[in-house]
C-alpha cells in the first residue's frame, strides 16, 4: 500500500524553488507558524469544519458525510476559499501517491533539470518522500527538499540518502525570535545547517529579512559563521526581502526592507568569507 | 509589360508625394520607399490571374501576401554571402586585399555590408561573426578586442538600419562568441540580430554566456543546430528574423499562405483541405515560380552582381521560402463553422487539425517543382512567417495567439514542438521571462536543452524590463518606439514595424514567464 501525500499543488516549472528549471511539489501542513508566511494557506491540515463550502462561488466545494470534498473540475482557483477558512489551511487538496506525484513530473520531463518537495513541511511526509525520490532519480532527476529545518536530518540517514540535497530556511539566529516568528525552536534548525553543511548535502540557505521581527545582520552572521566552519562556505545563500504578497492581513504591514540594507547584508556575508549571496 | 490604368498612376503620384512628405520617415527611408513606389508602376511578372482575386483584395479576404516584394524583383529577397571566401580573397569589385589583422577584417566586412542587397537593401545575414573573427584575435588581449568590437557592432546598429540583419555564432565555445556577446550586452543594440546555433557541442557555460546576454539585449535566439543541419547540411546560416538558408545563397522570394482567410472561403474542415487550401497553395506556388523566373532570366541580378562574379554567391545555392501565418486563427474559425468548442493551443483535437493542416502544405510543397531551387531538391522550404504590423487577428506561423497562451508553459512547449518540424526556412517562439527576479538563468538554459529534446527548432527569450525586445523575429528598443509614437524621426526602419505591431497585434501583451 503506497503511501499518500497532501499535495497543495504543483508547478510544473519553477524558476524559484532551486537551481535550474524544477517541477515544484507543494505538501498540506506545516510545525512551523511563521508570522509571514507566503503560503499561510499550507500550514494546517483540513478539519472539515466546512466554512469554505458556502464561499465557493464556483460550486467545487460540497460536504460529504462529514468531510470537505473538493471537485477540481469546477474550480476556478479564486481563492476565497482560503480566504474563508479560519484553520490557515484549503479544501484543495489531493492525496496522492508517489507514482500519482510522479506521473504529473514526467509530463515536464525533458525541461526540468530536477524536483523539489516544498510545502508547508516536506519533512512530515517522509514515507511518500521514501517512495518518489527514488522514482524521479531513475528518470534522471535530482531531488531537492525545501525544508524549514524542523526535522532532526541526522537521525535520519535513509531520507538524507535518498535525496541530493536541501534547502534550508535560518528565519532568525536569536532563539528569542525565532519562537516569536515561528513558535518553534531553532535549536534544530541550526544543528541541520552544521550538519547538513558537513554533510555536502546543504543545497542552499535562505534568510527573509523582516523588518522589526528579526535580527538580519545577526542572522547573517550567525549562519555564515557555521557554513565557514563546515568548509561550506561556497553554499548560495539567499538573502531575501519580506514582501506583503500573500502574507496574512494582520503581517501585511510590515515593510519591505530597502535596497540598501539588502547590500549591506551582502557585503557583511561576504566579509565573512560567504561569496555566493543572491539578492530576491 | 502589361498597362495600367491612370487612375492607378494617379494614385501611385499621390502615394510618392506623401512619402516625400512623411514628417516620420528620414531620408534613407524615403528613399527606399520612393525605389518601391517606381518599382510598383511596372507590370512584368507572367503571374496567375488569380493573384487580383487572392491579393489585390480587401484585406479581410486576402489570402495570398507577398510581403510587399514589388512588382519586378531586381534583386533576391535573402542574400546570403560566403564571407569566409571574402576574408580569405578579399574583393577586386570592392578593391580590398584579404585582411591581416583584426581592424582590416572588422574594417573590410562593414565595408562590404553595405553593398550586400536585400529586400531590405541591407544585408539580412552578417556572418558567422565568432568564426569570421577568431582567427584575428590571437595575439590580441580582451580589452583591445572589445573596443574593436564595440566600435564594429555600433557601426552595424547605426548603419544597417533595420533589425533584420542578422549574425550567427556556435555551436562550439568561441573566445570570439564570448567577447562578441559580452559587447552585445553592454551596448544593448537592436541590431544585429543575434541566433546561437546550440547542440552537444555547446557548453553549459557558453549556453549561459549567451542567456545573460539575451537577459540584457533580447539576443541571441537558440537554434536546434542538429535539426538545421540535418535539414540544410553544415553549410547553413540563419538570416533575418529566423531563417534557415545555405551560405552563399539565400532566397529568392517569400510569400505567405494567409490560412485564417483562407478558412474563411470553406464551408467546412472538409471543404477547407479539399478545395479552399489547395487551390490557394497552387496559385501561390505559380506566383513564386513567376518570381523567381523574373530574378533569374530578366533581371540581370546573377550575371551583373560582384557578388556572384567573384564567387560569393552562387545561383544554385538559392531556394525560395514558402511561407504561412494564422494557422491558430484557422483551426479556430474551422472549429467553430464545425460547431466544436475547442481551440488551438488548448484542446488536443485543434492541434490535430493544425497538424493535419501542416502535412498537407508540406506534401503539397514536396510534390511541387522549381527548376530553380535545385539546392533544396527543386522544392521551396516551409516558412512560419512572423507577421506584418499590419496584420489583424493573424497570429505569426503556428504561435498561439498573444492572450491566448497556456497558463503553464510545459503546455506551451508541447504545443509548439508539433509544428517546428515542417520548417527549414524558419519558424521560432518567444517568450519574455521574469528572470532578474528570479537570478536563476539555469532555469532558461533548462529550457533550451530540453527543446532540442523536442525538435524545437528555435526559441527566443527577453527579460520583461529590458529596453530591447523582440516584436516578431526582429529587435527593437522600446525607448526609440516611444520616440516614433510621439512623431519623432527614427534611425532604424523596424522601429515603425514594431510600433505597428505594439498598437494592433499586442506583442507587449505576451505572458510573462
Amino acid at each position: 500500500m503506497s503511501v499518500k501525500a497532501p499535495v497543495n499543488r504543483i508547478i510544473p516549472f519553477s524558476a524559484v524553488d532551486g537551481p535550474g528549471n524544477r517541477t515544484a511539489i507543494f505538501v498540506q501542513g506545516c510545525t512551523f507558524n511563521c508570522r509571514y508566511c507566503h503560503n499561510p494557506e499550507t500550514i494546517r491540515a483540513c478539519i472539515h469544519c466546512g466554512k469554505c463550502v458556502p464561499a465557493c462561488p464556483a460550486g467545487a466545494l460540497r460536504m460529504d458525510e462529514g468531510k470537505v470534498v473538493y471537485d477540481a473540475a469546477k474550480c476556478v482557483l479564486c481563492d476565497a476559499c482560503i480566504h474563508a477558512c479560519p484553520n490557515s489551511s484549503c479544501p484543495r487538496i489531493r492525496w496522492m501517491t508517489a507514482s500519482e506525484a510522479m506521473a504529473e513530473v514526467r509530463r515536464n520531463e525533458p525541461f526540468i533539470r530536477g524536483i523539489t518537495v516544498s510545502g508547508g513541511e516536506c519533512t512530515l511526509q517522509r514515507g511518500f518522500l521514501l517512495e518518489l525520490a527514488p522514482m524521479a532519480r531513475a528518470d534522471g532527476l535530482d531531488v531537492l527538499l525545501d525544508s524549514n529545518g524542523g526535522y532532526d536530518f541526522s537521525t535520519d540517514p535513509e531520507l538524507l540518502s535518498a535525496i541530493d540535497g536541501v534547502m534550508l530556511d535560518v528565519k532568525a539566529w536569536d532563539p528569542g525570535e525565532h519562537l516569536r516568528l515561528t513558535d518553534a525552536s531553532n535549536e534544530t534548525v541550526i544543528a541541520n545547517l552544521r550538519f547538513l553543511a558537513e554533510a555536502g548535502k546543504l543545497t542552499e540557505v535562505r534568510t527573509v529579512d523582516v523588518p522589526g521581527m528579526m535580527d538580519a545582520a545577526e542572522t547573517v552572521r550567525g549562519v555564515c559563521e557555521a557554513l565557514v566552519q563546515a568548509r561550506a562556505a561556497s553554499t548560495p545563500y539567499k538573502l531575501i526581502r519580506f514582501r506583503p504578497m500573500g502574507v496574512r492581513q494582520e503581517y501585511r504591514t510590515i515593510r519591505t526592507p530597502a535596497d540598501d540594507e539588502m547590500n549591506e547584508l551582502a557585503r557583511l556575508a561576504h566579509e565573512l568569507g560567504v561569496p555566493n549571496t543572491v539578492l530576491i | 509589360m502589361r498597362e495600367i490604368s491612370m487612375a492607378e498612376v494617379e494614385s501611385r503620384r499621390q502615394a510618392i508625394l506623401d512619402t516625400i512628405k512623411d514628417p516620420t520617415a528620414t531620408h534613407e527611408q524615403k528613399v527606399t520607399y520612393l525605389a518601391r513606389h517606381a518599382e510598383n508602376f511596372l507590370k512584368v511578372l507572367d503571374e496567375p490571374k488569380e493573384m487580383d482575386e487572392l491579393m489585390r483584395c480587401s484585406d479581410d479576404a486576402r489570402c495570398i501576401c507577398n510581403l510587399g516584394e514589388g512588382e519586378a524583383p531586381y534583386r533576391p529577397r535573402y542574400i546570403t554571402p560566403d564571407y569566409p571566401k571574402f576574408l580569405r580573397e578579399g574583393s577586386a569589385f570592392l578593391q580590398l586585399d584579404p585582411p591581416k589583422d583584426l581592424f582590416e577584417a572588422l574594417n573590410s566586412l562593414m565595408i562590404l555590408y553595405h553593398n550586400v542587397p536585400s529586400i531590405t537593401n541591407y544585408p539580412v545575414f552578417i556572418g558567422d561573426l565568432d568564426l569570421l573573427i577568431e582567427p584575428y584575435i590571437q595575439d590580441l588581449d580582451d580589452e583591445t578586442v572589445m573596443k574593436a568590437l564595440r566600435l564594429f557592432l555600433t557601426s552595424v546598429d547605426r548603419t544597417i538600419l533595420d533589425s533584420f540583419c542578422h549574425a550567427n555564432i556556435g555551436p562550439k565555445p568561441t573566445r570570439a562568441g564570448v567577447l562578441l556577446m559580452r559587447a552585445e550586452a553592454q551596448l544593448e543594440n537592436a541590431v544585429p540580430n543575434l541566433s546561437m546555433r546550440v547542440s552537444d557541442e555547446t557548453t553549459d557555460e557558453y549556453l549561459l554566456e549567451g542567456i545573460h546576454c539575451a537577459l540584457k539585449s533580447a539576443k541571441p535566439s537558440f537554434a536546434n543546430d542538429a535539426m538545421f543541419r540535418a535539414e540544410l547540411g553544415d553549410d547553413y546560416c540563419i538570416a533575418s528574423c529566423y531563417n534557415g538558408l545555405l551560405k552563399g545563397g539565400g532566397s529568392y522570394t517569400l510569400s505567405r499562405l494567409l490560412l485564417n482567410n483562407i478558412a474563411k472561403r470553406a464551408k467546412d474542415i472538409r471543404d477547407f483541405k479539399e478545395n479552399q487550401l489547395p487551390f490557394v497553395m497552387d496559385v501561390m506556388a505559380r506566383y513564386m515560380d513567376a518570381r523567381i523566373k523574373f530574378i533569374v532570366e530578366e533581371s540581370g541580378f546573377f550575371e551583373s552582381n560582384f557578388l556572384a562574379k567573384e564567387g560569393l554567391i552562387d545561383r544554385k545555392r538559392f531556394t525560395a521560402m514558402y511561407g504561412l501565418v494564422g494557422l491558430a486563427e484557422c483551426v479556430n474559425l474551422l472549429f467553430e463553422k464545425e460547431g466544436k468548442t475547442g481551440r488551438f493551443g488548448h484542446c488536443d483535437e485543434a492541434d490535430q487539425l493544425g497538424v493535419e493542416i501542416m502535412n498537407q502544405i508540406d506534401a503539397f510543397n514536396a510534390s511541387h517543382y522549381n527548376p530553380y531551387c535545385e539546392a533544396t531538391g527543386g522544392h521551396f522550404l516551409l516558412h512560419a512567417q512572423v507577421g506584418l504590423d499590419s496584420d489583424r487577428n493573424t497570429s505569426p506561423g503556428t504561435r498561439i495567439p498573444i492572450g491566448e497562451e497556456p497558463d503553464e508553459l510545459i503546455d506551451h512547449l508541447k504545443n509548439i514542438s508539433l509544428f517546428h518540424k515542417y520548417f527549414p526556412s524558419g519558424t521560432g517562439d518567444i517568450f519574455p521571462v521574469d528572470i532578474t527576479v528570479h537570478r536563476n538563468p539555469q532555469f532558461v538554459l533548462d529550457i533550451v536543452r530540453g527543446a532540442l529534446k523536442m525538435n524545437i527548432r528555435y526559441l527566443s527569450f527577453y527579460s520583461s524590463d529590458s529596453d530591447v525586445i523582440r516584436i516578431t523575429g526582429y529587435l527593437v528598443k522600446r525607448s526609440e518606439m516611444e520616440k516614433l509614437n510621439r512623431g519623432e524621426n527614427v534611425l532604424q526602419n523596424t522601429t515603425g514595424l514594431g510600433l505597428g505591431s505594439a498598437k494592433h497585434c499586442k506583442i507587449l501583451d505576451r505572458r510573462v514567464r
